[in-house]
Parts: structure tokens; C-alpha cells; sequence
């Protein structure tokens, strides 16, 4: 079975993330870059499923030179290939048009079945997924917690995280589907994974490999755009409330709630 | 054409809240405008449901309904939704940021091949009349000001519990516009074979004013026992840190932080969680939030409006009693 993963780089959720000066962009200096978190559940599954059914799993991933990093990382965690979507042109877009090259890309490779994560936890948009299925012509299930294939590998029987449950769904494949927390515990990359993973191959892929313009890629393509970053509100440290016992700080506490800000 | 939409996503019988809340906010933008503000509903039978819109502003809804619409599938309300978009193009479309809301307008977004932003804590309109919002990225670190390309509709997802609630006029009555759609199976593209019930049908966390929380402070799944009983008191739910959900006491629907869901309550209780990043990126736009923590160096207290230093196994259950006794006075 061919597998794709879709994954992305991003900053490591500790990472201390700042506007520059002129509040247009994020200021990356000294910022420390990880998988994103969900793509990792992503990959995990991918393995696993390459490792009950045989197959190929292969990595594809659309940042600038460090995004190497990550795409290496999921090597080591055993995923057999990987093509990495290169170019400046390529870079500062939206979900859309991030959706648009990966599309590009996926449609000259073979595959059964897709995994992506259910948000890259910096843009925060959970979308490239789904703009994906469109545009491939797939379905998308997004915010899996469970997968098993049946039927021969043909479908997909999956759990879909909705409020209050689990929609359980079966899905003809191929089909796209977002991991979130809960899927599986991913593994780490052993010393011999890493090792490796140099080895292994990785394909960059250029604009024009693409055969997609400037116009419709990145920054210029891009259906939506940031002008300004902004921090939030700081909060500021409040009250602590004093008391002999519990039961008197329980009292004050429950006072303040009703009397000072009115929530309960 | 045009027009100002909002999407009104039902469950279980009723109107989300946050289409009311968004209602809110979408009324002034269409006066600004001078388009008129609309709302959409899909579902089974949800046509009794379309006039209340009124009372929140909403001059039409656009009713489609039928068993295709029983269960939430993308397949099935995408192609409704887009079809109709198609026909009456309105100018912005706005979504409740719940799981089936970013589920469907990512989809919709990648069908009509149009911007959306999601999650957006604030929506507005820039001086040429485009959709301008707010959002947090970075789970929360830094917040982003959004603008559209010209390509109708404009669309946002709104974050629940941001906007408030604004007053009603029930004496307003929306007009309703029944719409045919039909899907097939191909529209669908897959089988809803089951659904599996978590949490016993409370209210889920992104849509609760008041949420109680425990982390690894209590020690234990049974001991969840003292914040039921506290949230049920204040009328609001249970959540938990990624370390209880982890430890197996709490189920996953519950985590709050960066990879679980995201809440913005009235009131945020937190007891015994320490406030790591990852978990205030989840509860950080509560309106007050409240830590019980035996710690005083937690770093939780930084961001807490209250702080009690103590056993919660002893505050909790004084607290729940003295809620208790001010609910019943009044
Ligand atoms: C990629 C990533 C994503 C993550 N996502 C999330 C997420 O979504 N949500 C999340 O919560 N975390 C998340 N985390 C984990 C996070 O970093 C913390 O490990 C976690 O939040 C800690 O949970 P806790 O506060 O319950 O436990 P701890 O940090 O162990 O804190 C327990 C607290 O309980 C207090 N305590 C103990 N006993 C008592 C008592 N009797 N009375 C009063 N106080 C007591 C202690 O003083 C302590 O402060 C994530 C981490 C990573 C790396
Ligand atoms: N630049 C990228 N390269 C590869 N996959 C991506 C990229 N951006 C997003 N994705 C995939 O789409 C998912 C959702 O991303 P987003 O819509 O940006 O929140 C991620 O978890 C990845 O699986």
C-alpha cells in the first residue's frame, strides 16, 4: 500500500514566538522547529499501517531549507521516502495555496490511502486537509482517533472525533484522513532509524517541477493574508486569597466570584 | 446579489449558540454593507427552527433539509452549502469554529476556492467593506489582523463564547426560504456506520460557560468525583489536563490545551494543574479563570484573576458548599 504523509515544520510549542519590530511577520530568530505535533500522530499511523499490509510510506512536506530537519525526523521514525516542496515562491501563502502544490505534487504519485495532521499548530488553520481532498477529488475525514482498515484494504473503518462522541465511519479509499491526539502514542526515532535516514531518499521539487506559477502559489497566490501581528492582552497575575483554613479562603473565593466579576 | 450569511449549524434539535453570537456581530457588518444578513440551516427537519433566527437579526434563512442531512457528513453539506452559495453569491459567509464548522468550511472553502480564516475572535469590515478579522495563531502567542482576496464569499470561522450573546427581539421573525438539494451517495463518498457516545451527553467544553478542571493533582479518576460535583453545582462541565487524560482518568473529549480543545468560559476553574504552556494555550481567553493549587510557585497563579494556596482535596468540597449556600439564598 502507498501511504503519504503530509507534514510540516513548525516551532516547538515552548518556543517563545514574537511579531518583528514592524509587526508584519514572526520574528524566527533562535526559535527551535519541530514536526508539527499532529503530523506525528500522522506518520505513527502510517507506519503502522505499512507494517501490518507491506508498502511504501513517503513523506511530503512544503517549507524552506529547514523543513529538512523534519522531513529527516520522520525518516528516522521509519518512513521510506520523502519529496520536499522547495521554493521561495512557494513559501508565505495560505492553507489554499499550500493545498494547491501539495495537490500538484500528490497527482504525479501513486497512493492508497493519505494522512495528514489535523492542524499545524502554528497557523492554526486545521484546512489544508480538507482543501487537499477537494482538490484531489478525495474524501477527506478529519480529526481521526481511530483507523483499521476492512474489506480487503479497500476501506477504511475510522472514529471521527465530533462533540459528545465518535462518529464512526467507513471510507473507500482512496481517501484523505487528519490525525489528532488520541490516535496512537507516536514512537521515537531509534539511533539505527537515524542513522538511516541520511540514507534515504529525498526528492526536492521546485516551482516549475510543479508546473504552477508564481501567480498561483505562496505569497502572491494566497486567498487571505496577515497584516499585522499584534500580541494579546497580557493577563496580569490577580488576587490571592488569604485565609486561616480552607473552608475561609473556599468562603472569600466564593464571595468574589459572586460579588466582584459576577460569574456564578 | 449579496448578502451578509451566517451558517446556522444545528445539533440535537437546536441552534448553536455561536450562530447566535455571530448573528451578533454579522448584523452590523450587513447595516454597514446595506446587504442584508442571512442565515442557513441543513438538517433533517429544521425548518421550525429558521424564524427564531429573527429575534437575532436575520432577515431570511435558507432551510435545506431532508434524511440526506440527518448526520453531520462533509460530503452531503458541502455540496448543499455550495450549491447554494453558488446560486445567491453572497459577499461573506461566516461559521461557528465548532468540530463540524472548520470541518465544513475548509471543505466548502476548497470547493468555492475562496479565503477563510479560522477560529477568529474578532469580525469586522475594512473601510472598502471587505471581511477583516482577528485570530489567534501560535496558540494564542501572537494574534493575527486577516484580510481576503476579492473572491466571494469571504469567509471566517468565529471561536465560541467570544462575541457574547446579544439581546434578542422575539418579536422579529425571519423569513424562510426552503431550498432543494439533492445528494446521492456519490456526494457523500462514505458510510456513517455508527456514532459512540463519550462523556454521557454533557455539554461539550467549547460551548460551556463555566468548566471545572483537574490535572495530575488529583491523583486519581475517582477523585474527579469532588469537581462533578462542584461543576454541578455552578451548572458547568468537567475538563482536564493533558496529564489526567494521559494518565487514563479522563476521556481524550475532555483535554483542554494546545492538543485538545480550546475554551473560553465565563469561569475557568483549574485544580491542581500547574499551567504549562500547552494547557493555558487552551483556556488563556477565559473571561476569569481561578487556580487551586498547593504550589505557590505554579506558574498557573500567573495567569489566574483568583488563586487559592492549598489542598484543592480540601477547597474543592468547601467551595462546592459555599456555592451551595449563596445559590440558595438568592
Ligand atoms: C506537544 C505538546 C502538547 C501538549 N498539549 C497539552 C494540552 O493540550 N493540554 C495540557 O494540559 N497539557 C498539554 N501538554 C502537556 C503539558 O506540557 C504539561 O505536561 C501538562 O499540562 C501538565 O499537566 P498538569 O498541570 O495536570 O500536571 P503537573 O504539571 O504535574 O501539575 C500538577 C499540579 O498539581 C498540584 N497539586 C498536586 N497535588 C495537589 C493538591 N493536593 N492540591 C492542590 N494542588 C496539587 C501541583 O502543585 C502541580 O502544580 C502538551 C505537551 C506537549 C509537549
Ligand atoms: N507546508 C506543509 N507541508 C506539508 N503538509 C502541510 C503543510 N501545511 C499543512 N500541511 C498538512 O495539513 C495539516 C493541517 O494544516 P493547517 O491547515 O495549516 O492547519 C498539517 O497537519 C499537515 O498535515
Amino acid at each position: 500500500m502507498d501511504i503519504l504523509v503530509c507534514l510540516k515544520q513548525v516551532p516547538d510549542t515552548e518556543a517563545d514566538i514574537r511579531p518583528t519590530s514592524d509587526m508584519t511577520a514572526i520574528d524566527y530568530t533562535g526559535v527551535k522547529f519541530i514536526v508539527n505535533v499532529y503530523d506525528e500522530y500522522a506518520v505513527e499511523e502510517a507506519l503502522r499501517v505499512r507494517e501490518k499490509v507491506g508498502g511504501k510510506v513517503t513523506i511530503v512536506s512544503l517549507g524552506p531549507d529547514r523543513a529538512v530537519e523534519a522531513i529527516r525526523t520522520a525518516l528516522a521514525m521509519g518512513a521510506d521516502e520523502a519529496v520536499h516542496l522547495n521554493d521561495p515562491a512557494l513559501l508565505d501563502g495560505d492553507a489554499y495555496t499550500t493545498a494547491r502544490a501539495l495537490a500538484k505534487a500528490i497527482e504525479g504519485m501513486s497512493y492508497d490511502l493519505i494522512f495528514c495532521g489535523k492542524q499545524a499548530i502554528d497557523d492554526d488553520l486545521a484546512q489544508v486537509g480538507s482543501i487537499l481532498g477537494e482538490l484531489l477529488g478525495l474524501q477527506t475525514v478529519t480529526g481521526i482517533m481511530k483507523f483499521e482498515l476492512v474489506d480487503d484494504g479497500k476501506k477504511a473503518r475510522v472514529h471521527r472525533q465530533v462533540e459528545g462522541g465518535m462518529d464512526v465511519l467507513e471510507v473507500p479509499l482512496p481517501a484523505i484522513f487528519t490525525a489528532t491526539k488520541g490516535l496512537n502514542e507516536p514512537r521515537y526515532p531509534s539511533l539505527p532509524g537515524i542513522m538511516k535516514a541520511k540514507k534515504k531518499p529525498l526528492k526536492t521539487v521546485s516551482l516549475g517541477d510543479l508546473g504552477l506559477s508564481e501567480e498561483e502559489v505562496g505569497a502572491k497566490g494566497a486567498l487571505t493574508k496577515v497584516v499585522r501581528y499584534s500580541l494579546p492582552p497580557m493577563r496580569q497575575a490577580g488576587t490571592i486569597i488569604e485565609g486561616e483554613t480552607p473552608e475561609e479562603k473556599a468562603s472569600k473565593l466564593a464571595k468574589a466570584l459572586r460579588e466582584e466579576v459576577k460569574v456564578i | 446579489m449579496a448578502g451578509v450569511w451566517v451558517y446556522a449549524e444545528v445539533k440535537d434539535g437546536a441552534v448553536k449558540k455561536v450562530a447566535y453570537e455571530i448573528l451578533g456581530a454579522a448584523k452590523k457588518m450587513a447595516e454597514q454593507k446595506g446587504e442584508p444578513l442571512c442565515a442557513v440551516m441543513i438538517g433533517k427537519d429544521v425548518e421550525g427552527l429558521a424564524p427564531g433566527l429573527g429575534a437575532y437579526g436575520a432577515e431570511k434563512v435558507y432551510v435545506i433539509q431532508g434524511d440526506s442531512f440527518a448526520r453531520y457528513t462533509t460530503g452531503a453539506f458541502t455540496k448543499a452549502l455550495c450549491d447554494l452559495v453558488k446560486q445567491e453569491q453572497p459577499s461573506i459567509l461566516l461559521f461557528g469554529a465548532s468540530i463540524n464548522g472548520k470541518d465544513l468550511s475548509a471543505r466548502a472553502s476548497g470547493r468555492l476556492g475562496v479565503g477563510l480564516a479560522t477560529d477568529c475572535t474578532e469580525i469586522g469590515l475594512d473601510e472598502a467593506g471587505n471581511l477583516k478579522v482577528k485570530r489567534p495563531m501560535f496558540a494564542g502567542k501572537v494574534y493575527a489582523e486577516v484580510v481576503f482576496s476579492d473572491r466571494k464569499p469571504q469567509m471566517a470561522s468565529v471561536r465560541p463564547n467570544v462575541l457574547g450573546l446579544p439581546e434578542a427581539d422575539e418579536s422579529r421573525k425571519a423569513e424562510v426560504v426552503k431550498v432543494d438539494v439533492q445528494v446521492g451517495p456519490d456526494d457523500i463518498g462514505l458510510e456513517v456506520v455508527d456514532f459512540v457516545e463519550v462523556g454521557g451527553g454533557k455539554i461539550d467544553l467549547t460551548e460551556a460557560e463555566i468548566i471545572v478542571s483537574g490535572g495530575r493533582g488529583m491523583k486519581g479518576a475517582e477523585n474527579f468525583k469532588i469537581l462533578e460535583e462542584l461543576a454541578e453545582v455552578l451548572g458547568g462541565v468537567v475538563g482536564a489536563s493533558r496529564a489526567a487524560v494521559d494518565a487514563g482518568w479522563r476521556p481524550q473529549s475532555d483535554q483542554v490545551g494546545q492538543s485538545g480543545k480550546v475554551v473560553s468560559p465565563n469561569l475557568y476553574i483549574a485544580c491542581g494543574i500547574s499551567g504549562a504552556i500547552q494547557h493555558l494555550a487552551g483556556m488563556g481567553t477565559s473571561k476569569v479563570i481561578v487556580a487551586i493549587n498547593k504550589d505557590p510557585e505554579a506558574p498557573i497563579f500567573k495567569k489566574a484573576d483568583y488563586g487559592v494556596v492549598d489542598d484543592l482535596f480540601k477547597v474543592v468540597p468547601a467551595l462546592t458548599e459555599e456555592v451551595r449556600k449563596l445559590k440558595a439564598q438568592s
